[in-house]
């Protein structure tokens, strides 16, 4: 029999995807990650609040409940090891009626049945010392301590980046489009070629239903949901000193304003479903949504100018819980409806899913040959910045060579990018490694060398 | 500059190698300031002139008619031949003191200890994001800035059909680039009832260019995955809405203030024009902290920007000399069709303010305005001027009309209607 391309092949390289990839990676085991799109984390995962929930406010007793409380632990300790930026802001959410305030005690008791004790209510004048920019109105709130703000881009360029290392091959431009499963074999399909391998998983996010139906399942439908986002000019960063969480009603997680970890705040997100799966612009409606919530959330945060509009799509489906089940007739795991909460999880889905390998029989033994420890290039505000260091500009002068000027992105670390495992393909790309061009100006005064680095760096591609 | 990272003492610290703080830089050479230090951040001084390259520049401050590039070398020169250091891709990222800047560079990192501090750090157009225009987001997206930056220097080609947003004077320029490059201008929006400088070019101008003008409209809405493809464009009045193919959308004018370095000094900023609030003599509310050029007037013509350097120069020299810093008394507040006024403190017994004029901005096309100044809810003077307003471009006020301002009756109203 010919070799297998793999043993595994993991479908969609978003957070959840290259989590799974980086996880197995740790065993003996070959694995294969595709990505339909040019680039990883290109989908949902790069387009969210960027909340390290402590899950406070999961259903108690669900799968989802289970993996935030554990990824949320689990990635602190990769962040800090790896040198993924995170900012224990804390979270404080706000009553802003009398209905509102009479949940807070519930939300309190639910936080406990989810191992959450650290939450505290506290009263206006609290709520007040606490962020004095809110607007009126507001009658009490709910401290969550735990709730901190991380970068999601190097994120899962971390858990990518760490599984390429480790020997995953990666391949990008990759759409899967049918599979063929036979009694040892399943071959992936898709227009650049064919692939064998023993077992597929299915991170594919917005896409994961359709793989899934490609194993003869119809156990969910993906309906996107849009989420849109306003992010603010870094000068509006103290009028937002915590996390501000709205009460959850029946329709979702609401408005919030959050500061992120580029230095700004976010406004955001709205919640529509919608039927177009790669339909990822903001709207008229949206934004004017937002302004309105805004003005009366923190209505000096609507003096300053918006620097950025996003939107990204929750994976939603008719289950309220995460689907991750595995088919050992068929050496398939999915792991899908991933909504609002996968960053989070990202990694306590894959220790799951490795779990369930193992009941399934598939034989993980720990390599002792893994590479040696990594760092990710640091994008946090609040953490040493090449521009900054004196020593890393005296050893090389590029990183005192500042290309972007609103997110003060150095030569260094635009190189840096360019010579990684897994080098950005456009402009998107290069921002979400380096920040560039992501600040204020959008491109006024740097837009045209960064491209032009762009262009350099494709025509010395081989 | 040898020494790597450390300490660097100077007599006046410029903050940008713009028009303004070129010029700034030259006159305190030629006042016999000593040490003059300009940090700009970009690889050549010379700020936006440098990628402008038609001509129109350097009319009032060097009584000739240049391109930008040509201008942004000629004050350059004259900086350095009067012998103020210009220290290049050094980007001043905060403050370290109340006269103390931490400067980052290929070098090294500095802290700049300096007497005096100009801040001269220029304006940027708003783009996109900050117009909450909604959509996808698609390359092919531009502000003039950028557009005149990707041509010029980067040897960059613009699409084969654009849109423009504004009619402001820049936006022409994108006009003349967009040209330059074949790139066929398919539409001009502005939200005005008249295409506020068109209103005011000449009828050759308008027929030399022919471009097609969409007053009180408004672009709501970008649409294409990779590329632009088309935009929505809305009728304020009638609410009508349609689609206009193109592969370019350049976003012109609207302009914001450089003035990041500004508030992080908790420098007054004024919030309608964003601008640094300064007093006739540029000083701005922290001592020995002065500004000029477009940071603190968004934005008018970069000669004005360079009288402003001439005009700090004295005011400079001078506070060296003596060591006193006086709040100027009174405020000036902007009313009716007038959206702000700089300077933004005034003392009506000081010194006139560069050029004896009063800068702001308009809010609609006035043939023939007359400006009201009031205080105390006296009216104190009225006059009808013989030059138009149009927003999209400075609008200049003589001195003169502040004549009865007094020092201790509050603040000062100036109305345009
Ligand atoms: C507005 C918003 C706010 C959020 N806020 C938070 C938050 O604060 N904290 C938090 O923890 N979570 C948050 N989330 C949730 C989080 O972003 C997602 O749960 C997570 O990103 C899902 O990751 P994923 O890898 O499953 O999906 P994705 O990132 O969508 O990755 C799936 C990948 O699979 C690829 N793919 C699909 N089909 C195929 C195919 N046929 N072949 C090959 N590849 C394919 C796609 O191209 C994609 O790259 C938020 C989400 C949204 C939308
Ligand atoms: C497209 C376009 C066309 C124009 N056409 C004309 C024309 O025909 N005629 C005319 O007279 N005017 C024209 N203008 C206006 C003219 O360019 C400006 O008025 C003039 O450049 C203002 O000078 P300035 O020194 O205030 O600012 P700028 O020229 O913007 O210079 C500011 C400088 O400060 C530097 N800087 C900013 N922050 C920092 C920092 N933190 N550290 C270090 N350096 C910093 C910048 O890099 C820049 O070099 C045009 C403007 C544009 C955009």
């Amino acid at each position: 029999m010919k070799a297998l391309d793999a043993e595994v092949v993991v479908i969609g390289a978003g957070v959840v995807g290259s989590a799974i990839a980086k996880e197995l990676s740790g065993y003996r085991l070959s694995v294969l990650m595709v990505e339909a799109r040019p680039d990883i984390g290109d989908a949902t995962s790069k387009a969210n609040t960027a909340i390290l929930h402590t899950g406070f406010d999961a259903s108690p007793g669900s799968l989802e409940s289970r993996l935030v409380a554990r990824g949320y632990g689990l990635l602190r300790d990769y962040a800090g090891r790896v040198g993924i930026p995170i900012e224990d802001t804390g979270a404080l959410l706000v009553a802003w009626d009398d209905e509102q305030l009479s949940v807070l005690p519930k939300l309190q008791a639910k936080a406990k049945a989810n191992g959450y004790d650290a939450t505290q209510i506290v009263d206006a004048d609290a709520v007040y010392a606490r962020v004095p920019a809110l607007g009126p109105g507001a009658l009490g709130g709910l401290l969550v301590p735990g709730e901190s703000i991380i970068c999601p881009w190097t994120t899962n360029l971390a858990y990518a980046t760490e599984a390429v290392r480790a020997g995953v091959q990666l391949r990008r431009n990759w759409p899967v489009e049918r599979i063929e499963v036979n009694d040892q074999v399943t071959t992936v399909h898709g227009p650049a070629g064919d692939m064998t391998c023993r077992w597929v998983i299915n991170a594919a996010g917005l896409g994961a239903d359709r793989i899934d139906a490609m194993f003869g399942y119809e156990r969910f439908a993906i309906v996107p949901r849009k989420g849109e986002l306003l992010v603010f000019d870094k000068s509006a960063r103290a009028l937002a000193p915590v996390i501000v969480l709205p009460v959850p009603s029946a329709k979702g997680k609401g408005v919030l304003i959050s500061p992120t970890i580029f230095g700004n705040v976010m406004l955001g997100p709205t919640s529509q479903n919608i039927t177009d799966r790669t339909d990822t612009a903001t709207t008229v409606d949206g934004i004017e949504f937002l302004r309105r919530k805004g003005m009366s959330l923190m209505p000096e945060l609507m003096m300053e100018e918006v620097t950025a509009m996003y939107a990204g799509l929750r994976a939603s489906t008719q289950h309220d819980d995460f689907i991750i089940e595995a088919d050992l007739a068929q050496r398939y795991v999915v792991a899908g409806g991933i909504r609002s909460t996968g960053l989070t999880a990202s990694l306590a889905i894959a220790e799951h899913i490795v779990v369930l390998l193992n009941e399934a029989g598939l034989r993980l033994r720990a390599r002792q040959d893994l590479p040696g420890p990594m760092r990710m290039p640091n994008l946090g505000e609040g953490f040493m910045r090449p521009y900054r260091d004196e020593q890393r500009i005296a050893a090389d002068a590029r990183y005192g060579d500042i290309v972007c000027f609103c997110e003060r992105v150095s030569l260094g670390e635009i190189h840096d990018a360019f010579a990684s495992d897994i080098p950005p393909v456009d402009l998107d790309g290069l921002r979400r490694r380096t920040r560039a061009v992501m600040g204020r100006c959008q491109g006024f005064y740097c837009g045209a060398r960064v491209q032009q680095l762009l262009d350099q760096c494709a025509e010395e591609r081989p | 500059m040898t020494a790597r990272s450390g300490d660097l003492h100077v007599d006046v610290a410029v903050i940008g190698g713009g028009p303004a703080g070129l010029s700034a830089a030259t006159h305190l050479r030629a006042a016999g300031v000593g040490d003059v230090l300009i940090i700009e951040r970009e690889h050549q001084a010379g700020g936006i002139p440098r990628h402008s390259q038609h001509t129109g520049y350097g009319i009032r401050d060097l009584h000739r008619v240049l391109n930008g590039p040509a201008y942004a070398a000629e004050l350059v020169a004259r900086a350095e031949a009067c012998g103020a250091r210009i220290l290049t891709g050094a980007m001043a990222t905060g403050w370290s003191g109340p006269l103390s800047l931490d400067v980052t560079s290929p070098s090294g990192v500095y802290r700049v200890h300096a007497r005096a501090v100009i801040i001269a750090t220029g304006a940027r157009e708003r783009p996109r994001t900050a117009r909450m225009v909604a959509g996808d987001r698609p390359s092919g997206v531009y502000t003039t800035g950028q557009l005149q930056n990707a041509t010029a220097i980067w040897g960059q080609h613009p699409g084969s059909r654009a849109v423009i947003v504004g009619a402001e004077l820049v936006s022409w320029s994108a006009v003349m680039t967009l040209r330059h490059h074949r790139c066929h201008v398919a539409l001009m929006t502005t939200q005005y009832a008249r295409a506020e400088s068109y209103a005011a070019m000449t009828l050759p101008g308008r027929l030399l260019l022919g471009v097609r003008v969409a007053t009180r409209t408004q672009v709501v809405q970008i649409i294409g995955k990779d590329r632009v493809q088309a935009v929505r464009i809305t009728h304020l009045d009638s609410g009508k809405s349609a689609l206009v193919p193109c592969d370019t959308v350049v976003f012109t004018g609207d302009w914001i203030a450089d003035n990041e370095l500004a508030r992080a000094h908790e420098v007054a900023v004024d919030p309608t024009s964003s601008g640094i609030i300064v007093d006739a003599g540029l000083r701005t509310s922290a001592a020995g902290v002065f500004a000029i050029g477009n940071v603190v007037h968004p934005v008018d013509t970069a000669d004005v920007a360079a009288l402003d350097g001439v005009h700090v120069a004295a005011q400079v020299a001078d506070y060296l000399h003596h060591q006193s810093w006086a709040t100027a008394p009174v405020e000036l507040q902007a009313a009716g069709a007038l959206r702000w006024v700089s300077p933004g403190r005034i003392d009506p017994s000081g010194p006139a303010p560069a050029r004896s004029r009063l800068l702001g901005w308009g809010s609609t096309v006035l043939r023939t305005p007359t400006i009201t100044v009031e205080q105390g809810g006296i009216c104190l003077s009225r006059q009808k001027l013989v030059w138009p307003m149009s927003p999209g471009r400075a609008f200049r006020m003589p001195w003169s009309i502040l004549a009865n301002v007094h020092p201790s009756r509050g603040p000062a109203t100036i109305t345009v209607a």
